[in-house]
Order: C-alpha cells, then structure tokens, then sequence
C-alpha cells in the first residue's frame, strides 16, 4: 500500500477502524447473548437451531480480532478517502429529513410526509429553491403513490392529502358514472 | 438438439405481447437505473419485488431479467460520459472509455459499447441455454453435504477472493448471516436474535436491506462526500458510426471479452468486476495501439471490459436456475422472487419449470435485441437522464425507499430498522466494506443452514461427511485454496523480494 515512503511508525493507531472492530466484537457479543437466549429442545441437541449462531460468532469474533489488528496498524484507509472532510451539514440534514419521516408518516400521511423528506434532503444536498423542492417533491410522492404503490398493490398510509385526493377522484368517477 | 426444442418453446411462451411489453418494461427501467449514479439492479428489483404478489412468475422473471440486463447497458454509458460508473461492474469502462469522450470520440465508445453488450449477451445467453442442462446433470447427484460445501465455496469467492479485503468481505457476509437468522427458525420453530420484538418474529424483509444498504447507505454516504471534486458531463460528441478500423479493432475484443466473462461468471463465483479487469488487461497487452491506452482512450479497452461484464452477467444465471445459488446481490434478491413464489430454483426447476426457465431465457435473447436499440439511436434520451441534479435525485431515491418498505406493513418499525441498516450501509461504503456479501449471506445462509442441518441429520449428527463424500471434500478445498491462497501466495513473494523480516501488512 501506500506506506512504502514511511516505513517507521507501523504502529498509527487508526480511531474510526478501531471503533468499527470494537463494534463489531460488541455485535459478536449480542450474538452470544441471543443465541444464548434461544431455548433448545432437547430432542435437537445434535443440530438444533443454535449451531449456527454459535458458528457466525466464532467468525465474528475472529473477524473483529483480524479488523482490530489491522486498526492497530494504522487503518485501510485509502489516503484520499481520508483527506475529504465529511460533510456532516449536509449528513445532518439528510439525517433530519429521515427523522421527519418516521415521526410524521404517521400522523400526516405519506405524501405529506415525503413532502418534507424531500424538501431537508435537497437542502442537505446544497439545493437552495426550497419552494421549488416541495413542488417537486409532492409530484413525485402522489406519483409514487397513485402510480408505483397502487400498480404493485402495496398499501401505504393515507394522509390528509391522500384522503382528499381520493374523495376529488371518487367524486370525479362517480359523477362520469352516473 | 434437446435445448433448441425448449428454446423454440421459451420463445413461444416470450413472444406473448404481454410478456413482450413486461421485457420492453424491464428493459427502459433497467437502462434508466443503470444511468443513474446511486440506483443499481439490485435496489431496484427489491423494490419492485411485490409484484410477485400480482402477477404470473413468467411475466416478473421477464421483467427482473429486462432490469438486470439493462442496467449493464446503462451503467455503461454513465462510465463514459460521466466518469463515474453507474454500476461496479462498468469501472473499467470508465478508464478508457471516458478518456475517448473527453478526445471526442464518445460516440464511438458508446457504439462499441453497445454492440459488444449486445454480442457478448447474447453469446452468454447462448451460454445458459446450453450449459444449464449439463449443470442439471450434474447436481442431481448433490445431496445436502455437497450443497453445503458448494455454499461455503460460493461465501469465500464472493466476499473473500473478490474484493480489495478478504477480512471485510467476510465481515460482510457475516453480518448478513446474522440478518437472516433473524426470525423464526424453520426447523424448530424458535424465534431467534428477535430481541424479544414481535415484529422481528417474521425476520428482515430483503427489501428492507436492500433498500437500506443500497439506497439510504448510498444517500448518506453521497451527503457525506459534498466536499469531494465533482465529475461533470462529457457532451457526446462524434458519430455513433464506428468507422471500420473501430470495428476491426473490436470484435476480437467482444469476442476475448465474452469468452472470459461468461465462464467466471458461471462458476459459482460470480462477480462481474473480476473479468472486466482481466479482459482489460489482456486488451491492454494485445494491442497494437498501446500508446492510446490512458491517454487518448483505446476502443479495445472499452469493448472487451463491456463484452466480458455482459457475459459474466449472462453467467451468473447458470448456477442461480440450476443450482439456486446466487453469486451476486441482484440474483440473490431474484432468488428470494422465487421463494415469494414458492418456488425452490434447483436441479429441478429446469423441468418441474420449464415455461419459466426457457421463457425466461428466451426472454434474455429479446432483452439484448430491445436493449441495443434503446441504447444507440435512442442515446440522447439518457444523456438527459445524467443532468437529473444530485439533489432531486437522491431525494427521490430516499420517497421511494419509503414506498417499499412502508408499503410492506405500514410499520414505523420498518422504517426504523431500514435506517439503521442505511446507517450501517453508510459506514461500510466510508470504511471500503462491501455490501453485496451482506444480502448474499442473508440470503444464501439460512439456505446454508437448512443444508448444513439436513447433512448432519442424515448423517447421525457426524461431522465427517463432510469430508468423507468426495465432492464435497473437493469443494471445501477450494474453499479453503481461494481463502488462504493469496495469502500464502503474497507471503512467499513478499519474503522472496523483502527478505524475511518484513511482517506482512493486512489484507
């Protein structure tokens, strides 16, 4: 790799890898702990469901070892990946319009609440034609919904504005029919 | 002899108008996906995967298979005008093919790069129909040990012997075996890692991991990088007519590439980058244009990458119909298409199947024809889809990950657990691990698992069967070979040119 110019100091200590190795030694840990928690049936002690779990630890244990060995020796990663700041604004946005819409899917409905994922995700991206965004954004939500979820048959939750564009839509149809 | 009575029949059964428009359908998505930076085939099929609710398996297989055929077309016209592949497996495409835009010949570049497709697909779908009936042959004498050990080869080559890393590929694979464990076990009926959530009791839907590695992960990490130099557009310049030194220049090129895509694809293997890079190295040493490799862009090295991915593409089927072993995320996201039907794809599913297998195929043959005219004279229609800006791209990306997984139960929680996974998503592409071995190992494990249990039942709860039968021992070995090789391989050399104190890095 890269290290060939700098071949003292085989011991950076690379922090994110560290902590993703740690992290994954935690997930190994949660494996144990639930694989511990599956009752066995006596009748399967041979293979039962547990032989598995206990395998796929073994590996992530090993896997995590490997991973915070490799951290110790100063991380994988690549030197241009390390030299681009993060963007954590714009994660934060994205993040936030994530968050908008586990809380207010619900509450408002999909469309509204896409609405508003929209608007954050295009702000986060550098977007700055807020209104623009949110005309765009509810296009293509009533897009998705009256034309993806209803072609494929998957039922997602109505809002208010669903709910009105529906009864607009029966009312149209009805007044044809009759 | 045998196959042309079945493919005449696959054509009968592809011919139907409705099933013509599902492969026009699936091959106008696929290419649009393929285009477009951030969405792949494999996001896509799982997002479209409840349309095997609605309608015959033929006519989703025929529009999966549209999807992921076109998205090779696609991706590679990204490579070149963008110079950011579309998909991973038109990287290579990239090098010589966006230096030939920038010396404005893209135009040739998307030329040979459709017409090698097209060769290359079809000589791979030739490939499948003949080869798939010899593979048949052979499996019918797997019993659950062979299974087993043919998985564990599958696990090593797509996570450990395919990428930049063994220890994250595996990593990968290890956390989708998790994954897929969740939920109740089929055997005995225990609920396992549910966290003691009901709403785990059913497991994580491979839409919801698809969805969130693939698209949420994709989002935040393209948030992330805003800091990281922009590529912009190549305008298309230079006639889509290649002049017949080009041509010359590269049909033994489609022909190299093919003969070397469609074999590693079919092996249980899988992966198409593998033999891009090697078609593109044999075209780099057999030229005799060296000179116009990196630096003016050299037709040879677009056209022989392009003919070998279609083909790997074209080969990865042959173990997923006959074998059910998929070797890449697309086709273990088919697989679970399958199961959504009820269907087990295995040595026998090529006769219990067979409108759907040699429609399917046949289907592949109808996919290349469309996709070569979608992708030359209507070539203008996707360079419009490139300036679709990032902003509304990616924000569109996340409504309808909303769509697909809100729309499975109207969960919140379901959204919760895509983006957690989105978040892991996102750290696995910051920190270089591969996600596909993730929905692989979901996939492909409990299948493991079942096969892995069956042996030892059959055997009386002895572990020697796995390395008594010879198949299976041989299987394991190269398991272990492709594991442990390189590694070996490296220390020798790495001893032989340093001396024997240098310790050698990781992998």
């Amino acid at each position: 790799m890269s290290t060939i110019n700098q071949p003292a100091a085989p011991w950076r200590l690379a922090v994110p890898e560290l902590l993703i190795g740690i992290g994954l030694l935690a997930c190994a840990g949660a494996v144990a702990w639930q694989t511990l928690a599956i009752p066995v049936s006596p009748l399967y002690s041979k293979v039962g469901p547990t032989v598995f779990p206990y395998i796929t630890m073994a590996g992530m244990v090993v896997l995590s070892l490997l991973l915070i060995l490799a951290a110790l020796r100063g991380g994988w990663q690549p030197e241009e990946e390390k030299e681009t700041p993060t963007d954590w604004k714009a994660m934060g946005f994205v993040v936030a319009g994530l968050v908008a819409n586990l809380a207010l899917i619900q509450p408002l409905g999909f469309t509204a609440a896409s609405v508003i994922m929209f608007v954050l995700v295009c702000y986060g991206f550098g977007s700055r034609h807020t209104l623009r965004d949110a005309l765009t954004g509810l296009i293509l939500a009533l897009a998705a919904y009256f034309g993806f979820a209803r072609a494929l048959g998957v039922n997602i939750g109505a809002g208010f504005i669903e709910n009105q564009l529906n009864t607009v839509i029966d009312a149209f149809t009805s007044t044809l029919g009759g | 002899m045998e196959t042309l009575g079945h493919l005449a029949h696959g054509f009968s059964v592809a011919f139907t108008p409705v099933n013509l428009m599902w492969c026009l359908l699936g091959t106008t998505l696929g290419t649009a996906i393929g285009v477009l930076p951030g969405l792949g085939p494999a996001l896509t099929i799982a997002l479209l995967l409840p349309i095997t609710y609605q309608v015959a398996p033929e006519a989703s297989f025929i529009l999966f298979a549209g999807i992921y055929y076109g998205a090779m077309y696609g991706g590679s016209t990204t490579s070149i005008l963008l110079n950011t592949p579309g998909e991973s497996a038109t990287i290579v495409t990239a090098l010589e093919g966006n230096k030939m835009a920038r010396s404005g010949r893209g135009g040739a570049a998307l030329a040979t790069s459709a017409i090698g497709s097209f060769v290359a697909g079809t000589i791979g779908t030739l490939g499948v129909a003949f080869l798939a009936p010899v593979v048949v042959k052979f499996a019918l004498a797997f019993g659950p040990a062979e299974y087993f050990s043919l998985m564990v080869l599958a696990f090593i080559t797509v996570s450990a012997v395919l990428g930049s890393s063994s220890v994250r590929g595996l990593t990968s694979l290890f956390a989708g075996f998790v994954i897929g464990m969740i939920g109740v076990d089929l055997q005995t009926g225990q609920p396992r890692f549910t966290f003691g959530m009901t709403e785990l009791l059913d497991g994580v839907d491979v839409i919801i991991a698809a969805v969130g590695l693939f698209a949420v992960g994709e989002t935040l990490y393209m948030a992330s990088r805003r800091y990281a130099g922009k590529d912009e557009i190549v305008p298309l310049k230079g006639s889509l007519y290649m002049t017949a030194a080009e041509w010359g220049r590269s049909w033994k090129a489609w022909l190299r590439g093919a003969a070397i895509g469609f074999p590693i694809g079919a092996m249980p293997a899988g992966g198409a980058e593998i033999p891009t890079f090697l078609s593109y190295a044999i075209e780099k040493k057999l030229s005799k244009h060296k000179q116009e490799f990196g630096t003016v862009g050299a037709i040879e090295g677009v056209a022989g990458p392009e003919a070998a991915n279609n083909a790997s593409a074209a080969g990865v089927l042959v173990p997923m119909l006959t074998l059910g072993l998929p070797t890449s995320a697309t086709a273990a996201i088919m697989l679970s298409a399958f199961q959504s039907y009820g269907i087990n794809p295995g040595p026998l599913l090529l006769t219990t199947q067979a409108n759907l297998v040699w429609g399917l195929i046949a289907s592949l043959f109808i996919a290349n024809v469309i996709l070569v005219i979608l992708n030359l004279p209507l070539i203008g229609l996707w360079v419009r889809l490139l300036k679709i800006p990032a902003p509304q791209l990616y924000a569109g990306i996340l409504v309808f990950a909303t769509v697909g997984t809100y729309g499975i139960s109207q969960s919140p929680i379901d959204l919760v657990i895509l983006y957690l996974l989105g978040a892991a998503g996102f750290l696995m592409r910051r920190f270089d691990f591969p996600t596909a071995p993730v929905i692989i190992g979901m996939i492909l494990g409990p299948l493991a698992e079942t096969q892995f249990r069956r042996a030892m039942t059959i055997s009386n709860g002895d572990w020697s069967v796995f390395y008594t039968h010879k198949l299976s021992l041989t299987l394991l070995t190269l398991a272990f070979i492709g594991l442990a090789g390189p590694h070996i391989w490296a220390f020798i050399v790495h001893r032989r040119r340093r001396g024997p104190e240098h310790v050698p890095g990781d992998a």
